[in-house]
């Protein structure tokens, strides 16, 4: 309804064309995911400019690890990527192992591989979960992603004793062996989860509106994405062949072929469909896994868990956690704390390039943008 | 055709809104005060002190040996040693924890103390409404709250417990072994001291050779553990 002509009410914008605006979302803006905050400058609805700045969470991750023994490090990296607990407890530990030369034995091997993909697969449907919030999709698609979370929860917590803090893996192996039955009930909740994936992919992956929301948005070049060095899925959304699995070829990944998916546009929409085909993917390398695992200690007998103490040295051991390359590198002088602890954590270098898919784009935009970064404060901020 | 992928995605819903009126295993949640799920076996949410006999204090196996108390990460159990020692489960004598704190506020359930403890005497309970009303004695939960029952962790944890009283039974075995060894051994001294003191000729009387000590008996302990 217009004003009358008579009042002097004037709307917000009026004579102030050009001028631009800076917002601060966050650091509690529902849809930066945690403590996060952007500091964006805006022309009208546009992005011109987009700082991120983190650091809420800070908690001196590295530092406290470099003043507890090597066991005491593990439970506070599950505290970094706080979904994919197992993946990180994976990565210390493969690096402590390369400075300790400790053996892993076949089936820890085994239970390391199953319960990070497991992890990966639960990272993908929360990520699929919340970025479809931050789309305006409230409620279903999340309630749909957890309900499938809660059964592979459910898994990890009767394996390791807690749903996200598992502080599982330990040097030279697994804390402890799988409970009797554990193998059948996994077999049944990868069998049954094509089925969930199937009817995500009906509910949402043809979806009108979540194309014309996503596609063309928040792109990324596969050049720009190399040299800032993003890694995991977002870089192959953006077709970049690159994924740890194959190239480092740790753990025992080269016994079980799977493909990697590939994006050509590297928008917000090949990222999300990366994820629901990395998912797949991955449930095609559990179903023989679960069957193949050997019987066997799940511990090197050489490791110890008192006075653990490794030769002068240096590691750095990495694996492709669901957001990316995540990698830790160890200093050892010979004491009982690493002198160096330094933690490669995907989603902060993942979250360097926002500012780059952003400008130019809505402020709407930004926020599924970061949506399909994928990130965790936990790990961000450290 | 657009608004196809619409049309589908909002039959997947109908479907399954429909579906939780028939299927009970649509219906994932439960209504958590009154319904509860069974805790798996494998849970953890803080630690307690595991105690042989009925008297609670004096049948703790923690020694004070305070090695949890140093791999602790976050720093939450305060232990005292005591001055005096004290009878274990075997027969041995030992240090025991005049104080033994541990911190609710800070503990954060990672289950490394119950990993290094190399007397079987600190688990992990299942326990999980631990909210208090008092933020602050109420948060330090001391020795007496810690000390629960072996029978209480042979509920919480059958497997665990099973494999932690056959590797006390195994320890109490040894231990008797040992004592056995030590009584015949000292018996042979002592007989053998007795016969140089009779190939002495008696010029001096040996007074009454003192007898050997007997082990205290761990008939209380956890030998008498179905393990065993």
């Amino acid at each position: 309804m217009d004003a009358p002509a008579n009042r002097t009410v004037q709307s917000v914008g009026q004579g102030r064309e050009g001028e631009l605006l800076e917002v601060a979302m966050g650091p509690q803006h529902p849809s930066t995911h945690g403590v996060f905050r952007m500091d964006v400058v805006l022309d009208g609805e546009t992005v011109v400019k987009l700082k991120p700045v983190f650091g809420y969470l800070h908690r001196n991750h590295e530092k406290i690890a470099e003043n507890t023994s090597y066991l005491g490090s593990m439970p506070y990296t599950d505290r970094l990527d706080y979904f994919c607990s197992l993946s990180n407890n994976w990565a210390y530990a493969l690096s402590v192992e390369k400075l300790a030369g400790l053996q892993v034995p076949e089936r820890a091997e085994y239970i390391r591989l199953i319960t990070a993909e497991l992890t990966r697969v639960l990272n993908h449907t929360c990520l699929a979960g919340f970025l479809l919030q931050d789309m305006g999709a409230l409620g279903t698609p999340l309630m749909y992603a957890f309900r499938e979370r809660e059964k592979i929860l459910d898994l990890i917590e009767s394996l390791t004793g807690a749903r996200m803090m598992c502080n599982y893996m330990r040097f030279g192996g697994c804390r402890c062996d799988l409970p009797p039955g554990w193998l059948d009930e996994a077999k049944k909740v990868v069998a049954e989860y094509p089925k969930f994936l199937d009817e995500f992919d009906a509910l949402l992956s043809g979806n009108e509106i979540l194309m014309a929301r996503t596609q063309g948005v928040g792109k990324l070049s596969a050049e720009l994405a190399i040299s800032a060095g993003i890694t995991g899925p977002m870089l192959r959304a953006s077709g970049v062949d690159y994924d740890l699995r194959k190239v480092d070829n740790y753990g025992i990944y080269s016994r079980y072929p799977f493909r990697v998916p590939l994006g050509d546009h590297g928008d917000v929409y090949d990222r999300y469909m990366i994820r629901m085909l990395e998912m797949r993917e991955s449930l095609k390398i559990l179903e023989p896994a679960l069957n193949d695992i050997p019987d066997g200690p799940v511990v090197d007998p050489k490791a110890k868990l008192r006075g653990f103490r490794p030769k002068p040295g240096e590691a750095y051991g990495r694996i492709e956690s669901p957001k990316g390359e995540l990698g830790f590198h160890l200093i050892s002088d010979g004491s009982p704390n690493p002198y160096r602890y330094r933690v490669r954590p995907p989603s902060l270098i993942n979250l360097t390039i926002l500012e780059d898919m952003c400008l130019g784009q809505t402020i709407a935009d930004a926020v599924i943008t970061l949506g399909s970064v994928d990130i965790v404060l936990g790990e961000v901020d450290r | 055709m657009l608004g196809t992928g619409i049309l589908k995605g909002m039959l997947e819903t109908a479907k399954n809104f429909a579906g939780s009126y028939h299927d009970p295993a649509r219906l994932t949640t439960v209504e958590y005060p009154e319904q509860r799920i069974a805790s798996k076996e494998n849970a953890r949410q803080f630690p307690f002190l595991v105690h042989d006999t009925e008297d609670p204090m004096k049948g703790l196996r923690c020694v004070a040996c305070q090695i949890c108390e140093k791999e602790c990460p976050p720093q939450c159990i305060y232990i005292v040693k005591s001055k005096d020692k004290r009878a274990d489960y075997k027969g041995q004598m030992q240090l025991y924890p005049v104080t033994f704190d541990i911190d609710l506020s800070v503990c954060m359930s990672c289950q490394i103390c119950v990993e290094v403890c190399p007397f079987e005497s600190i688990k992990m309970d299942t326990e999980f409404e631990l909210s208090n009303t008092d933020r602050f004695g109420g948060l330090l939960v001391n020795k007496h709250q810690l000390a629960k029952s072996n029978d209480h962790y042979r509920k919480i944890h059958p497997s665990e417990a099973a494999a932690s009283d056959a590797a006390l039974a195994v320890e109490v075995a040894k231990a008797q072994a040992k004592a056995k060894a030590d009584v015949e051994a000292k018996a042979k001294a002592a007989a053998e001291a007795k016969a140089k003191a009779d190939a002495a000729a008696a010029a001096t009387p040996v007074g009454a050779v003192p007898s050997a000590p007997q082990p205290s008996s761990p008939a209380t302990g956890p030998a008498a553990a179905p393990a065993a």
